[in-house]
């Protein structure tokens, strides 16, 4: 049994240790806003957050995340810079077939935490492990810029 | 249709950036993909794939599979033995490989366990005895090796189709020329790669029922549910496809597949619901993406640039199976002659087949590889005139409102705009053949279908059909059978609706690709669904204001022509004070004539092309693009990096401006990838392996090689297209790859007659330039190919009426269409 504390929610799952985090959050707990993309941290799709920081759930076994604070897509609006970028998103039209787009705004959001105000630099380092293949990496630039004001 | 629309004084929701329907549910993840849908009882399914390129199976032992604990089901070809395939004519592939494997990963068994890990060690315990058989590696192969044949159809040998089409003597046409031009070039197969993994989940109510759902991530759920139909033997009202929203396509998901077929029969055997979502690998293996081509130009111009006749031969690499591949090479020759004009043209195309995972349609199918031939050697041809590359373009455009010499028909054409808009904002000028060493600025051109003329499969309906219905409490429903993939179609439903009958977007409710509860739409293909989805709706939701709108006038006192619908209001456009609510209007309608609810369907207009292979390339209304590349290229690594890009592209009308732009964004973005980096690569030995099948060595641009991009929005109204609306989804991506490889040339004088333009390329065409050898990278030759007898056409402006001269090849995908018109 391993205890997770996910968007504030405590949750015991029975699974094994070495079960990837993406599997729990999609199959046991029903969480599927966060995606499947390669299972092999190389595209990002699954990114969530671990303490605020942005990990890739599909290679993070849940044995590691047990007792650390989880945020997944479902709630990061929740959180200040989660929310800005949801709405910098929505304002911008970033959005085409969605599917990178969790990922995309988990990195986003935390990077926004930790750096309000981020330069083209830090959006470089933040976000060049997420790959969009609708090309919005134009549109997410200038929103994140927008969500840092 | 559209004569009778009345053009409202003001667009209210039409040309706003509006946000997309389906937006909210995306950013916070609630947006429910194929493979987040979990029903109780629910088994995952598994491919076994063929370790060999190319095999005959001579036997294959499921017993210890079936046996294994938590096993449910396994499938074998025997299980599904009618082929299937998406065109007519190329009914090729089995959902599980009969008696022949034809490239790596060609799925051979399926099975369906209580869990994805049982059905993972499942396929462990299938034994498969394979016969291996010399597989065909690539195009040049499969000429040189006729045998042993890959399939027992097609145009001889490994040979999948030739093509031979003359309008006119091209011979004259050159003799008349003051420069005549040939250059080799070849565009190397890239996959989709979409974000989201193909993914389904099928359903099965026992019988006497007996009906069948399948939830797929495809943009093509009517011909998925045609291919269900005939393959698994059941009525079409037995089975309904949904086609999920799709986590990005591009073409990859256009065809009916394997794993849709097997999760169907699966589920239907186990009597339980059954989920396959394929790994990023096997994406790869199903691809469907760009063909490899190897390309012959031959062009004759005068002094001034005026093209006097073109001889273009194309060679695809097909992969193993037919999919859309006899469109392909049709397309790989239709389009030449909408850009500028040519008075004379021949085109030669051939697909072999190989033993690759198949090639189909990708992100401007079949039309990004001979736009990049034509727009570098235009490019050498301006230079060998001595003339400004922009100019030449601008001197020979094809006129809005004409036919081409392959009897394509123009209408609105807003290509120079596009130019001057590229050459004004890049500043062109100043920068051309000027800017220091290293640095480089290119131009290239393009034009693209808006939704092909004639369905896949030879019909007289519509190609695209709504249901609206109008709710008391004044919401509005949209049905189509469309399929949103990203490319917003959805909300393009939505704007339309909203926008002729004075409603908010998000009043109406958008219900697509669901073949129960939606009229067809033939799929988010061909760059077809906001013109044709758009048409139709726009017809349907006419139909509803016509009917609401006779009892509002009945109710205000006042002619019908008096009323305006605005602001979910009906009201008197002389006194907009005097008026009713929209919701209060339709309860009028509904307590005189019942439930309100109407229809709208599209079908394009005949195409003025009679001659077998006129099917390819007609289309409602044409797009234009134009673009300048800067580059900056270190001659000391041959790394190229692509700055900024101007885009500018002729939409006719922009629907949703939002939209638009991202369209616009998203394929310059792909075609960026394609220009320099994206490669459908195999390992150069005999075992035909996919060199590259992971996210991480298959390189697509991340945000640190995007490009800056300047978007100028075209608007040139096309009289086919709702409001006037043309395609954008697709043809912005063909200017890019000619547009660097113009640039890199500016830059450091070496011409890369090949994408993608890699760092070695250009080293290597730097050191023969170095060494005072041609200043190339590119292919050398073009096999000999025994093409039969041309079909002959004579073009418009020489007495031709549309019908081939004389008798030439055989049967094409265009066949029956054009038969069927001459009845």
């Amino acid at each position: 049994m391993v205890t997770l504390s996910i968007n504030g929610t405590s949750h015991t799952v029975d699974v094994p240790g070495d079960m990837p985090l993406l599997w729990v959050l999609r199959d046991v707990i029903g969480l599927t806003g966060t995606k499947f993309g390669c299972g092999m941290a190389l595209c990002g799709a699954c990114t969530v957050q671990l303490d605020g920081r942005p990990i890739r759930s599909c290679v993070t076994p849940v044995a590691a995340v047990s007792g650390k604070r989880i945020t997944t897509i479902e709630g990061i609006g929740a959180t200040p810079s989660g929310k800005k970028v949801q709405q910098a998103w929505l304002d911008l039209d970033v959005v085409q077939c969605g599917y990178c787009q969790s990922g995309q705004i988990m990195a986003a959001a935390a990077l926004l935490a930790s750096r309000p105000h981020p330069t083209d630099t830090d959006i470089d380092a933040a976000m060049a492990g997420n790959i969009c293949r609708c090309g919005t990496y134009v549109r997410i630039r200038a929103a994140i810029k927008r969500a840092g004001g | 249709m559209g004569t009778r629309r009345k053009q409202p004084a003001a667009l209210r929701v039409v040309g706003k950036a509006i946000r997309k329907v389906d937006a909210t549910a995306k950013v916070t993840g609630v947006t429910r993909f194929a493979d987040d849908l979990f029903l109780p009882r629910m088994l995952y399914a598994k491919l076994l794939r063929s370790p060999h390129p190319h095999a005959r199976i001579t036997g294959i032992d499921i017993s210890q599979a079936r046996a294994l604990p938590g096993v449910k089901a396994v499938l074998t070809g025997r299980d599904l033995p009618i082929p299937f395939g998406i065109l007519p004519v190329s009914q090729d592939e089995h959902a599980l490989a009969l008696d022949k494997v034809r490239f790596v990963g060609d799925p051979v068994a399926g099975v369906a366990a209580a869990s994805e890990e049982i059905a993972t060690a499942a396929l462990d315990l299938i034994e498969v005895r394979y016969e291996s058989l010399r597989p065909i590696t690539d195009a040049e192969d499969a000429i040189a090796h006729p045998e042993p044949r890959i399939h027992d159809y097609g145009d001889g040998g490994n040979l999948h189709k030739l093509v031979n089409l003359e309008f006119g003597d091209v011979a004259e046409g050159f003799a008349a020329a003051d420069l005549v031009r040939e250059d080799l070039l070849f565009f190397e197969g890239s996959t989709h790669l979409p974000m989201e993994q193909h993914a389904a989940v099928a359903d099965w109510s026992p019988l006497p029922d007996g009906k069948l759902t399948l939830w797929s991530s495809t943009q093509t759920p009517h011909y998925v549910h045609r291919a269900l139909a005939k393959v698994l033997e059941l009525a079409p009202a037995k089975i309904r496809v949904v086609a999920t929203p799709n986590g990005g396509g591009f073409g990859g998901k256009s065809d009916p597949f394997s794993h849709e077929i097997v999760v169907a029969k699966l589920a239907m055997l186990t009597g339980r619901p059954v989920k396959i979502t394929l790994t990023r690998e096997e994406v790869f293996y199903c691809h469907r993406g760009r063909h490899p081509t190897l390309m012959w130009v031959k062009t004759g111009v005068k002094k001034d640039g005026a093209i006097t006749a073109m001889h273009f031969k194309s060679l695809l690499d097909g992969g193993g199976y037919g999919s859309y591949g006899v469109a392909s090479t049709y397309y790989t020759g239709a389009l030449q002659t909408v850009t500028y004009h040519v008075p004379r043209y021949k085109f030669q195309g051939a697909r072999a087949f190989t033993n690759k995972p198949p090639c189909g349609p990708k992100r401007g199918h079949g039309t990004p590889q001979p736009r990049f031939a034509l727009e570098v050697q235009l490019d050498k041809i301006a230079e060998q005139l001595g003339m400004d590359p922009a100019e030449l373009r601008l001197k020979h455009l094809v006129p809005a409102n004409s036919l081409t010499a392959n009897w394509l028909k123009i209408g609105s054409m807003g290509l120079g705009e596009c130019i001057r808009k590229v050459v004004d904002g890049s500043g062109w000028k100043e920068k051309f053949r000027k800017l220091p060493p290293g640095q480089g600025i290119g131009l290239a051109c393009s034009s693209y279908i808006t939704g092909a003329g004639l369905p896949i499969y030879w019909n007289p309906l519509p190609h695209s059909g709504v249901q609206l219905k109008c709710d008391r409490g004044g919401g509005v429903t949209v049905f189509c059978g469309s399929t949103e993939i990203g490319q917003g179609s959805d909300s393009i439903l939505a704007v339309l609706a909203a926008e002729v009958l004075g409603l908010d977007p998000f009043d109406i409710a958008v219900v697509t690709g669901d073949t129960d509860l939606t009229p067809v739409d033939l799929g988010s293909y061909s760059s077809r669904v906001t013109l044709m989805t758009g048409n139709a709706c726009i017809q349907a939701a006419e139909r509803a204001r016509d009917v609401i709108a006779s009892h509002a006038a009945r109710k205000l006192d006042l002619p019908v022509e008096r009323l305006a619908f605005a602001d979910r209001r009906v009201f008197d456009v002389a006194d907009p004070a005097h008026g009713l609510a929209f919701a209060e209007a339709v309860q009028l309608a509904e307590a005189a004539e019942g439930t309100i609810g109407t229809v709208g369907s599209y079908t394009p207009a005949p195409s003025p092309g009679k001659y077998r292979g006129a099917g390819v390339g007609p289309s409602p209304a044409y797009s234009y693009s134009a673009c300048v590349a800067r580059v900056d290229v270190d001659p000391a690594s041959g790394i190229v990096r692509v700055p900024r890009v101007w885009i500018a592209h002729d939409v006719g009308r922009s629907i949703n401006a939002a939209t638009v732009m991202g369209q616009i964004e998203g394929s310059v973005y792909m075609g960026l990838g394609e220009a320099l980096m994206e490669e459908m690569a195999y390992r150069g030995n005999r075992n035909v392996v996919h060199k590259i099948p992971s996210l991480l060595e298959y390189k697509s641009p991340t945000t640190l090689e995007m490009c800056d991009i300047v978007t100028y929005v075209v608007e040139d109204p096309d009289p086919n297209g709702p409001f006037g609306a043309k395609e954008c989804g697709q043809g912005p991506l063909l200017p890019l790859p000619p547009a660097v490889a113009n640039a890199v040339y500016d830059a450091v004088g070496v011409r890369i007659d090949e994408v993608p333009i890699t760092p070695e390329k250009v080293f290597k065409a730097l050191r023969r330039k170095e060494k005072g050898e041609e200043p190339r990278f590119g292919p050398t030759q073009f096999p000999d190919i025994a093409w039969p007898e041309p079909t002959r056409v004579a073009p418009p402006w020489e007495g031709g009426d549309g019908r081939a001269v004389e008798a030439g090849q055989g049967r094409s995908m265009a066949d029956e269409p054009a038969r069927a018109r001459r009845r």
